[in-house]
């Protein structure tokens, strides 16, 4: 009986058992080989990068601002210009974000409203940064009749708003209830309870937030090119344009001329490495807010 | 006596307080309410701009504009068929790309790579994210341009470019840039965000679904084809969705090697255009009302079609979360 059976089944099992490997082991080196492909070129990417970039940073780069076609000089104006509109966008963004992420985890919750705002803070969250670049065109540019570095920074707080609204309101649902309970049973007001319980406890993911916003738009030029424009001189006007590291790299790449070029590999390395730090500064933090818990 | 009138006192000063309380708790939930609004008038208030700046273009060229494939600023006669087919083709050629291979890295991560090398490797893709896309743009333009030119597509221009046919797509000489390159690179530059997306809903499977089909006996891929997939099936599409919204309205990585040419070609190695690019390119330029509003009826186009995939992205990723809550 037992025989028989095996001798019946085991022969077209073997076959489809075989031929079963062989599918699974086709599939899985097509996806070993889609993933060494893609990585690939991913480090491709980086190491030209560290290739060209490496050469191109020395002192002057830091210490000069940006030369003429031809000439030499280094990247200090646009380096000043990107950390004065990151830090604009980021001081006009974060309260907004903040306060919007309190009100879809707190009061919101659930209601149509809280929906509708998730719904759309998601949509903007991944809309082309070009047309938030030709919206503050529009709203700012136009009326003020000039670029500026106004508009660059309103631009990009346009961009910091829904990251940070996103990781608040995540960052926040996850305060355990029984912490907030707690403090209305001490009878606090819901506004106390809020901002010295429940952003407390949530301050790491928060921060991580806030961080993850200013990766994104350090490296952000589609916005810039027609709000704040670019700037060859050292400019502190914000009511003027300015220079900024990822217009001047765009501009420079374009040219024909090898210093401009230089100057552009030293750009887009010095931006890359700080968004990465910053990644990594946000990672870290979030880890740590977890390994608390 | 006194201490009634203490307790009296006290009475009307703990409701005086509770009465603030009250008032402050208002204002704050007002305040945070507002903000959560100000989010929607953002939106509102780039439609609203992108409308009233397209109007003059739109009232001039009508719907013809759409369908229209002229670019000329010298007669001021504008129409926006060749930047909506670059940005379409770009798109797909990146998708083309950019889906099979992150299915594949994502699948190498969950299912076949040693679990110390799992977390790494998934963060080093989610760092590979967060570089801006104009990295991918020089990038592009110093080293995969040249590359293309002087390899794949004399290559290409041999072997598929000799089919009668789909020869067409390769025709042409190879001037490095063009729609292909674009769309490789797009291709890419789209790879992070599809992988880790993917990465995650296929982690949402739970390890019991996936342990009973291993006990059943099935084979990586089968668990991987058959459970693990259908299971993530609208996570996957989102992910993609999401990721085809990069790729339809992304400019720094397109512009530098698209070439900005508005006309169609049959074949995608010529020099094309895509939306954003040539909105980036010849926004700051622009002379005259119709062709800067030309160009942001380009935009608006833009957003109406990065909406709509957007918000059908979001729409499959919740009904996945639901799911998963369930």
């Amino acid at each position: 009986m037992s025989i028989s059976n095996s001798a019946t089944l085991s022969m077209p099992v073997g076959g489809l058992y075989h031929r079963r490997r062989i599918v699974n082991k086709v599939a899985l080196s097509l996806a070993l080989g889609a993933a060494g492909f893609g990585l690939f070129w991913l480090v491709a990417i980086l190491w030209t990068l560290l290739y060209n970039g490496l050469s191109a940073i020395n002192l002057p780069l830091f210490t000069e601002n940006t030369p003429p076609p031809g000439g030499e000089g280094g990247l200090l104006n646009a380096i000043f210009g990107s950390v004065i509109m990151t830090t604009v966008a980021t001081l006009v963004g974060t309260p907004i974000g903040i306060m919007a992420g309190t009100y879809l985890a707190e009061f919101g919750r659930n209601g149509k409203l809280a929906e509708v705002v998730r719904f759309i803070n998601d949509v903007l969250l991944s809309a082309p940064s070009i047309m938030i670049g030709l919206f503050v065109y529009e709203l700012m540019v136009v009326r003020m009749g000039h670029f500026s570095a106004w508009a660059g920074a309103i631009a990009l707080a346009v961009i910091v708003i829904p990251v940070v609204v996103r990781t608040t309101e995540d960052m926040l649902k996850l305060v355990p209830n029984s912490l907030r309970e707690a403090a209305a049973a001490l009878g606090a007001p819901q506004w106390k309870m809020i901002t010295m319980v429940a952003y407390r406890a949530a301050r790491n993911g928060m921060i991580t937030g806030v961080l993850l916003a200013i990766a994104r738009i350090s490296g952000e030029t589609a916005p810039l090119l027609f709000t704040a424009l670019n700037n060859q001189f050292w400019s502190a006007d914000m009511n003027a344009p300015m220079a900024n590291l990822p217009v001047v790299i765009f501009q420079y790449a374009m040219s024909p001329y090898e210093d401009w070029r230089q100057l552009a590999w030293g750009g887009a390395l010095l931006i890359t490495v700080t968004i990465l730090l910053l990644n990594i500064g946000a990672r870290l933090l979030a880890g740590l807010g977890t390994t608390r818990k | 006596m006194t201490e009634i009138a203490l307790a009296l006192t006290d009475q009307a000063s703990t409701a005086r307080r509770a009465r603030n309380q009250r008032l402050q708790d208002a204002v704050f939930r007002n305040a945070t309410l507002a903000f959560a609004l100000l989010v929607l008038l953002i939106l509102g208030g780039v439609t609203v701009s992108l409308i009233d700046g397209a109007l003059p273009a739109l009232r001039t060229f009508g719907f013809g504009f759409v369908t229209a494939e002229v670019w000329n600023p010298v007669s001021e006669n504008f129409g926006a068929l060749a930047p909506i087919y670059g940005t379409l083709v770009t798109s797909i050629i990146a998708m083309a790309v950019g889906i099979p291979v992150s299915f594949g890295i994502a699948l190498f991560i969950t299912e076949m790579c040693p679990a110390w090398l799992k977390r790494p490797l998934g963060v080093a893709i989610e760092l590979l994210a967060g570089i801006p896309s104009i990295i991918y743009g020089i990038w592009g333009l110093f080293v995969f341009a040249p590359f293309m030119q002087s390899t794949i597509q004399p290559f290409l221009i041999a072997t598929l470019g000799q089919i009668p046919g789909i020869g067409n797509l390769f025709m042409g000489p190879p001037y490095g840039i063009g729609v292909l390159t674009a769309g490789l690179i797009l291709g890419i530059m789209v790879l992070p965000f599809i992988t880790s997306i993917t990465r995650d809903v296929f982690e949402t499977v739970p390890p019991m679904v996936r342990e009973s089909a291993y006990g059943l006996g099935a084979t990586t891929w089968e668990v991987v084809w058959n459970v693990v997939l259908p299971y993530t099936r609208t996570g996957v599409v989102g992910g993609v969705m999401l990721g085809l919204g990069r790729a339809l309205g992304e400019t720094m990585a397109v512009t530098f090697v698209i070439g900005n040419a508005h006309r169609i070609s049959s074949s995608i190695m010529a020099p094309g255009t895509t939306i954003s690019a040539s909105i980036a390119n010849e926004f700051t330029e622009a002379v005259g009302d119709v062709y800067t509003s030309s160009l942001v009826a380009l935009g608006l186009i833009l957003f109406v079609i990065t909406f709509a995939v957007l918000s059908i992205a979001k729409l499959m990723l919740l009904r996945l979360q639901r799911k998963a809550g369930v």
